[in-house]
């Protein structure tokens, strides 16, 4: 186990990268405690799996270094770096028996019989396969292999980290649940530091104590599910995070005041009169977003509502912005609504970063 | 679901019925009749029952063709499916190489059988031929019309030339559709560049490897025209295998009935090897059979 850094990390699949748009990710500068649960959320193609391949050894990065507990690993290899990476699809050894596949990076570091032996029992209780320790990992069903996967990753005591590359997308729903409820229990158990990138914002918000958002090969927020939810640091945080995501609306900054539309929105800060924006624009969520009569807010276009089940969805636009809102059970949708914002959960941005407070 | 019936099915499968029938069953029936007769020309057959079968089985020409092709289907398979191996590990994976070496790889495959046997004929002799004069200038008395041994490693190795593409293109095939997170698996396991080998890339281009084991089985023991063109089946019989051997007794000697049955013979032998390769490699691979009564 090992606190992970990561300092300015820069990484290109082209050999010559020249502009910014070359990098598959772009300057990172981040630490990852040990012990510590950590999800990599982002969408495809925003560098979480580059991300996660360079910590593993599979990738060296074009610039940058990496650092285990203070020591440089850059130039290690896979094997000498002590990583367990679980990938997206299971990676299962066909001929070997499932004790055999949980048993291979054990035997392949020269760990005594015995000790292998303890350690795959112990494995196999885990993962719920001592039924069907014997048999071939051929043949088991998905989830069956992909935790067979896993296992591989959890057998060995002495890892640094243990990586997750979207473990769970082949697995059905119900074992989903399961599956990351044991992985949770792990890591409180046994203290790994885990590294686990998802797109699903779910997985992320309930396996990992802090989440990395990543967007466009940089990361835009580090943060606990809750100040991701209250305060995204960036327009894509916000839009990302949630069902629905954040209600990004454009505006002009006067004071303390908003001008969306012509119509006035108090904010908790100003802008800083000495930063030039090229664009600013408020970020609300939908679950802050109340529904007035006529007159009292912003005139609402309502769309669709959406009933799912304890609450709806209001799917309305404001003067060709998409603005949407949760109606709560028992409220009642007024005949032509209007939308008003809790002040305090109203976030001001510029240039897609979160304004703060005081700044 | 219900099965449904309808006789006017029949109907269209007939022809194909038709065309099997002419192109296989009833050549194949001819054989069967001349196999249980005897002819002295003339059109005139008698029934001799199963006396050809016995004079064949008994018969040492055909015990020592038999022998000869089993050697040589085997030697051919040792070296062939190794090497085969071998050279589409070492192929590259990605770039400019793999066409090139797609292409290199496919030419052996592309030569007609008789132009094969004319090359290596050529290239055999020691008075002109690359090789043969090569060999006898570096001392090695090296004649392949004359010298058993010589002949036997002209035609095997003109084999391995001809046909070891096949191995490598089929294994290649099943080595570059093994997604990439085995290796990188493999890497974070720790495992040895041989266990990469015994555990990922074998069981993944097992199923290939069954169907090169057994094409260059079922070809190499019906082969003719290449030992038939660079050795005629000399020095004395030493490379008469079965088809040779075959065609002298039916062509060369006209002996009809003698020459179905071991036709006959010949096509059981090859069914039953293959059916016994399939069955062993089928079984060592998976034995999912093995186990299904656990669950």
């Amino acid at each position: 186990m090992a606190r992970i850094d990561l300092d300015h990390i820069r990484h290109s699949y082209l050999p010559n990268p020249t502009s910014p748009s070359d990098y598959a990710l772009k300057e990172v500068n981040l630490t990852f405690e040990d012990g510590g649960a950590y999800a990599l959320l982002g969408s495809s193609g925003c560098g979480k799996t580059t991300l996660l391949n360079i910590i593993s050894g599979l990738l060296t990065p074009s610039e940058g270094e990496l650092l285990f507990d203070g020591k440089p690993v850059t130039e290690l290899s896979t094997e000498a770096r002590n990583i367990a990476q679980v990938f997206q699809f299971p990676v299962v050894y066909d001929t070997m028996s499932v004790y055999d596949n949980l048993a291979f990076p054990l035997r392949n570091r020269g760990v005594p019989a015995a000790e292998v032996d303890q350690k795959v029992g112990e494995i196999l209780r885990i993962i719920d396969l001592e039924s069907k320790a014997k048999r071939k990992a051929q043949g088991l069903t998905a989830d069956e292999k992909q935790k067979i996967s896993l296992g591989r990753g959890l057998v060995r005591s002495d890892t640094n980290a243990i990586l997750f590359d979207e473990p769970l997308t082949v697995i059905d729903p119900h074992m989903k649940w399961v599956l990351r409820s044991q992985l949770k229990h792990l890591h409180k158990q046994f203290g790994f530091t885990m590294v686990y990138v998802t797109h699903d914002q779910t997985e992320a918000l309930t396996f990992a104590d802090k989440v990395v958002v990543m967007y466009g090969g940089e990361v835009v927020q580090i943060g606990t599910p809750d100040e991701l939810f209250r305060k995204p640091q960036h327009t894509f945080v916000g839009y990302f995070i949630g069902s629905p995501g954040m209600n990004i609306l454009p505006c002009e900054v006067d004071g303390n005041i908003a001008r969306v539309g012509g119509h006035s929105v108090p904010l908790p800060c100003g802008l800083d009169p000495k930063k030039v924006a090229q664009k600013t624009e408020v970020g609300i969520r939908p679950e802050f977003v109340k529904l007035g009569g006529a007159g009292e807010g912003l005139p609402l276009k309502v769309n669709a509502v959406e009933d799912i089940g304890r609450y709806r969805i209001l799917r309305g636009e404001m003067e060709g912005v998409a603005l949407n809102a949760i109606v709560g059970e028992g409220m009642s949708i007024p005949e032509s609504p209007t939308a008003l914002f809790d002040p305090t959960q109203t976030n001001l941005y510029a240039d897609s970063w979160l304004v703060s407070e005081g700044a | 679901m219900e099965k449904t019936v309808n006789n006017k099915a029949w109907f269209m499968v007939l022809p194909v019925l038709l065309l099997v029938a002419f192109t296989a069953v009833i050549p194949l029936m001819t054989v069967v009749n001349y196999a249980f007769q005897d002819s002295f020309g003339n059109n005139q057959f008698f029934w001799v029952g199963i006396e050809w079968f016995q004079e064949l089985l008994s018969s040492e020409r055909f015990h020592d063709a038999l022998v000869r092709n089993l050697i040589f289907s085997f030697s051919i398979l040792a070296i062939e499916i190794p090497l085969g191996i071998g050279i589409a590990l070492c192929m590259p994976k990605k770039g400019w190489g793999v066409p090139v070496c797609l292409v290199l790889m496919a030419l052996p495959l592309l030569v007609p059988w008789n132009v094969v046997g004319t090359i290596w004929q050529v290239f055999g002799r020691a008075d002109i031929g690359l090789l043969g004069y090569f060999l006898n200038s570096l001392g090695i008395n090296y004649n392949y019309t004359q010298d058993p041994v010589a002949a036997w490693a002209t035609v095997i190795v003109m084999d391995v030339w001809h046909w070891t593409s096949l191995v490598v293109l089929l294994c290649y095939a099943g080595l570059v559709s093994i997604p990439e997170a085995y290796y990188q698996a493999a890497r974070i396991d720790g495992a040895s560049r041989w266990a990469v080998f015994r555990y990922i890339q074998l069981p993944k281009m097992h199923s290939v490897l069954l169907i090169a084991v057994l094409l260059r089985f079922m070809d190499s023991f019906m082969i003719y025209t290449e030992p038939f063109v660079v050795t005629g089946g000399g020095p004395g019989n030493s490379t008469t295998f079965l088809s040779i051997d075959l065609v002298k007794m039916a062509i060369g000697q006209f002996d009809l009935g003698p020459a179905a049955a071991m036709s006959l013979v010949y096509f059981l032998i090859i069914l039953l090897f293959s059916w016994v390769f399939y069955t062993v490699m089928n079984n060592a691979g998976t034995e999912k059979k093995h186990y299904a009564g656990e669950e």
